[in-house]
C-alpha cells in the first residue's frame, strides 16, 4: 500500500465529501445531513418560488426551538398571543410537512434546541458534514463531525443540490494542555480561548481542538466548547471522536443500526487526526491556567477572570481597539478598574444551546441546592427528554424551592424572540453565547458565564466567584 | 439575481469593527416577512436611541449618506448569526457594495447569494478610504466589478481582488442553485457511492 501522508480529522472528511471541484478553486461538498429551524422560512420560500424538488427529505430535519414559548405549553400554538411568533411555529411545521421532512415540534417529548436535539438523537455523528440554519451549528462538531452554519439561501442550495460549493479552509489546530482546574468549566475555557484569539481570531478557518484539556472533558462539554467557535469566527469546530463519543452515540434512536454498527464504528475510529498532520496555525491554551470566567463587555471576546477588574481602556494602546471597549463599557454601564465581583445583576438565565444540557442543569443545582435566588432566575432546559430526565433526578425542586422558574425547552432568552426578554437596563447572568448590545432585549445587558457561575450570581444578586460558594459548603 | 456590473453611488463610512449581524438587523425583526419592507430596520438599534429618534453620533444618520450605495465598514463586519435578513436589509436600503479589511464568513457567503458585492481591502486601505470618504466634496465611489476598480470621486483609483466565481455570478446575475444542478449527473453518482461507503447515511428511526 502507498504511504499516505498524515491527515488531519479536517481533511479525512473533506475530501471523502467532494463531489466536484470548479476551476476556480472552489468544491461541491456533500452535505449529509441539513438542520433547519423556524427562521429558514425564507429558504422554503425560495425553493417554492423556484419551483424545485428537495432532493433528500430523509437527510433534512425541522426543529421549533427559537420562537415556542417556554411557558404554557398545554394549548401548543394557541399559547402563542403574538401572530407574527405564531406564525413562524406554524411555517416550519407547514414547510417541513409539506416536504415530508421529520419535525421536532411544539407537543413533541423530543423538541428542545436544534444542537441540542441533533446529538441526543444520535442525528450527529462523527464524519458527517452537517448543514445548519443557525450559526452555532458548530456544536455538532463535538462528535467528530464537520458542521457549519448557512444562510438561507444556502439552506435552499442543500435543499435543492445536498450540496455547497466551498473553498477549502484553513485549519487551526487549539491545543488545550494540561487538565481545567477545580471549580472551572468548558464555558470557561472557550470564553478564556476566544478571549486570548479574539472575536476575528479564526476567520476562514476549521478549528480543531485537541491536548488532554479536551480529551478530558466530557461529550457535552466539547459540545459547550465547539458552540462557541463562531463566536471565534470560525463557522466550525471540531474534535476527533473517542471512545466517549463511540457510547454516547451508541441506542440512540437515529445511530447507526445493528447491521450498521460495526461497520460505522471503524469508519469513525479511522477519523481521528494522524499524528504529525499539519494545521495552518497551532494555538495553545494552557488549561490549568484558566479561572472561572465572565464577559464585561459586548463581544464574546471582552471577557475576565471575575476574580479581576474591569478593563481599563487607557491603558490600551490600540486606538481602534480602545474605543470599542470604551463603547462596551458605555453600554454595559461598567466603570473602568470596577472589581468585577461587585457587579450586582437583575436576572439570571440557565440554557441555551451552550448550556441547557443535563450536565449543565445538575451543575448549577448543585450550586443552588439550599440556597435562594436574590434576583428572578429561570432554567429553560434544552430540550424535553432533558427535562423529563432533570425532574427524574428531582432538580427541578431544586430549582424551584430556590426561586427559579423551571421552563419548557427552547432557544427562550438566548436570543429573545420568543418574547421572553430582558428589559432596557437589565443586566443578566447568562449562560448564552452572545452578548451583543440587544441580543437579551433592546438595552439589556448580559454577563455570559457558565451554569455553575449565573447560577452562583442568581443566589447572590451579584457576579462571584462560585469556588467562594462551593467552598462555604 | 439581479447582475452587478459597475455602480457609482455615495459611500458611507462606518468605523467601528465586529460590527454584528443583531446590529445590522434586529433578531426581533426576523419575524416579519420582507414584504413590510426590510429598509427602516438596517442598523436599527445603533440608528435610533431607546425613544425611536435619530441618533447624531451615528455616521449613516448624516444627510449626506441618505442614498449611500456603498458602505466602507470596519473589520469582521457582519460577524454573529447566519440570517440572511441582515444581507436583505442592506439591500433594502440601496446598498450593493460593502467595503472592509474583513467579513464575518457566513454573512459574506449570504451577500454573495444575494447581489451584494464585498470587496476585502488591507486594513490601511479601508482606513484611508473611509477617511478620504469623510471628508471629501463628492463622497461618491464608482466600483467597475469588471476592470475590479475602485475610483473616488477626485479621479484616485484602487485594484481589488474579487473571487473569480463572486465575480463571474455578480456579472452575469447567474442563478446558483441552476448552476450547481448542472453538475446532477456528478452528484448521483457521488451520492450512491457514498451512501454504499456509509449504508448509515440516510437514517431510519429505530
Ligand atoms: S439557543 Fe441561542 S444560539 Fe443556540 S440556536 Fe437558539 S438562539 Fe441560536
Amino acid at each position: 500500500m502507498v504511504q499516505q501522508s498524515a491527515k488531519t480529522i479536517f481533511d479525512k472528511i473533506w475530501d471523502s465529501h467532494v463531489v466536484t471541484r470548479r476551476d476556480d478553486g472552489e468544491s461541491l461538498i456533500y452535505i449529509d445531513r441539513l438542520l433547519l429551524q423556524e427562521n429558514s422560512f425564507h429558504a422554503f420560500d425560495k425553493i417554492r418560488r423556484e419551483n424545485r424538488r428537495v432532493r433528500n427529505p430523509g437527510q433534512a430535519f425541522a426543529f421549533a426551538d427559537h420562537y415556542v414559548p417556554t411557558t404554557d405549553r398545554t394549548r401548543g400554538l394557541d399559547a402563542i398571543k403574538d401572530p407574527e411568533i405564531r406564525n413562524m411555529v406554524e411555517l416550519i411545521e407547514s414547510d417541513s410537512r409539506a416536504h415530508d421532512i421529520a419535525l421536532f415540534g411544539l407537543g413533541d417529548v423530543r423538541q428542545g434546541i436544534l444542537h441540542v436535539v441533533g446529538p441526543e438523537q444520535g442525528i450527529t455523528q462523527p464524519g458527517l458534514v452537517i448543514a445548519g440554519a443557525d450559526s452555532h451549528t458548530s456544536t455538532h462538531g463535538a462528535l467528530g463531525a464537520y458542521a457549519f452554519g448557512i444562510g438561507s439561501s444556502e439552506v435552499a442550495h442543500v435543499l435543492a443540490v445536498q450540496g455547497l460549493w466551498r473553498v477549502r479552509p484553513k485549519t487551526m489546530l487549539i491545543d488545550v494542555i494540561d487538565t481545567l482546574p477545580p471549580g472551572t468549566t468548558a464555558k470557561d475555557l472557550i470564553l478564556a480561548i476566544i478571549g486570548s484569539i479574539g472575536a476575528g481570531g479564526a476567520v476562514g478557518h476549521v478549528i480543531e481542538y485537541a491536548g488532554p484539556g479536551i480529551r478530558g472533558l466530557s461529550v457535552e462539554e466539547r459540545m459547550t466548547v465547539c458552540n462557541m467557535s463562531i463566536e471565534a469566527g470560525a463557522r466550525a469546530g471540531l474534535v476527533s471522536p473517542d471512545d466517549k463519543v463511540f457510547d454516547y452515540i451508541k441506542g440512540r434512536p437515529y445511530a447507526p443500526r445493528e447491521d450498521d454498527w460495526d461497520k460505522a464504528l471503524a469508519y469513525w475510529r479511522a477519523l481521528p487526526s494522524d499524528p504529525g498532520a499539519a494545521y495552518d496555525r497551532r494555538v495553545e491554551i494552557t488549561a490549568a491556567e484558566v479561572a472561572p470566567m465572565v464577559t464585561w463587555g459586548t463581544s464574546p471576546d471582552q471577557s475576565a477572570p471575575v476574580t479581576g477588574r474591569v478593563p481599563d481602556p487607557t491603558e490600551e494602546c490600540d486606538p481602534e481597539n480602545r474605543r470599542r471597549m470604551e463603547r462596551s463599557l458605555a453600554y454595559m454601564d461598567l466603570r473602568p478598574r470596577q472589581e468585577l465581583r461587585s457587579v450586582t445583576i437583575n436576572r439570571a438565565f440557565i440554557g441555551s444551546c451552550t448550556n441547557s444540557r443535563i450536565e449543565d442543569l445538575r451543575a448549577a443545582a448543585a450550586v443552588v441546592q439550599g440556597r435562594q435566588a436574590r434576583v428572578p432566575a429561570m432554567v429553560v432546559p434544552g430540550s424535553g427528554l432533558i427535562k423529563l430526565q432533570a425532574e427524574e433526578e428531582g432538580l427541578h425542586e431544586i430549582f424551584l424551592a430556590a426561586g427559579f422558574e423551571w421552563r419548557e425547552p427552547g432557544c427562550s432568552m438566548c436570543v429573545a424572540i420568543n418574547g421572553d426578554s430582558l428589559k432596557p437596563g437589565e443586566r443578566c447572568a447568562s449562560t448564552s453565547n452572545r452578548n451583543f448590545e440587544g441580543r437579551q432585549g433592546r438595552g439589556g445587558r448580559t454577563h455570559l458565564m457558565s451554569p455553575a457561575m449565573a447560577a452562583a450570581a442568581a443566589v447572590s444578586g451579584h457576579l462571584c466567584d462560585v469556588r467562594d460558594l462551593l467552598a462555604e459548603e | 439575481m439581479e447582475p452587478f456590473q459597475t455602480l457609482t453611488a455615495v459611500a458611507a463610512p462606518l468605523g467601528q469593527s465586529n460590527i454584528n449581524t443583531d446590529q445590522i438587523f434586529p433578531a426581533r425583526m426576523i419575524k416579519k416577512p420582507r414584504t413590510v419592507g426590510y429598509a427602516q430596520f438596517t442598523f436599527h438599534d445603533l440608528r435610533r436611541d431607546d425613544r425611536g429618534e435619530l441618533r447624531s453620533d451615528f455616521s449613516l444618520n448624516q444627510t449626506r449618506y441618505d442614498k449611500a450605495g456603498v458602505l466602507i465598514a470596519g473589520i469582521n463586519f457582519g460577524c454573529g448569526s447566519s440570517r440572511e435578513g441582515a444581507v436583505y436589509t442592506l439591500l433594502d436600503s440601496g446598498f450593493r457594495v460593502l467595503i472592509a479589511p474583513s467579513f464575518g464568513d457566513i454573512f459574506a457567503a449570504n451577500c454573495l447569494k444575494n447581489g451584494l458585492l464585498t470587496i476585502v481591502l488591507p486594513e490601511a486601505k479601508v482606513a484611508d478610504l473611509r477617511e478620504a470618504i469623510s471628508t471629501a466634496p463628492d463622497p461618491r465611489l464608482t466600483i467597475d466589478l469588471e476592470a475590479e476598480t475602485i475610483t473616488r470621486a477626485s479621479g484616485e483609483t484602487l485594484a481589488f481582488l474579487p473571487e473569480p466565481f463572486q465575480k463571474h455570478c455578480l456579472l452575469n446575475g447567474l442563478n446558483e442553485i441552476d448552476l450547481s444542478l448542472a453538475f446532477h449527473k456528478e452528484i448521483g453518482a457521488f451520492e450512491a457511492a457514498h451512501r454504499a461507503r456509509l449504508p448509515w447515511l440516510a437514517p431510519r428511526q429505530r
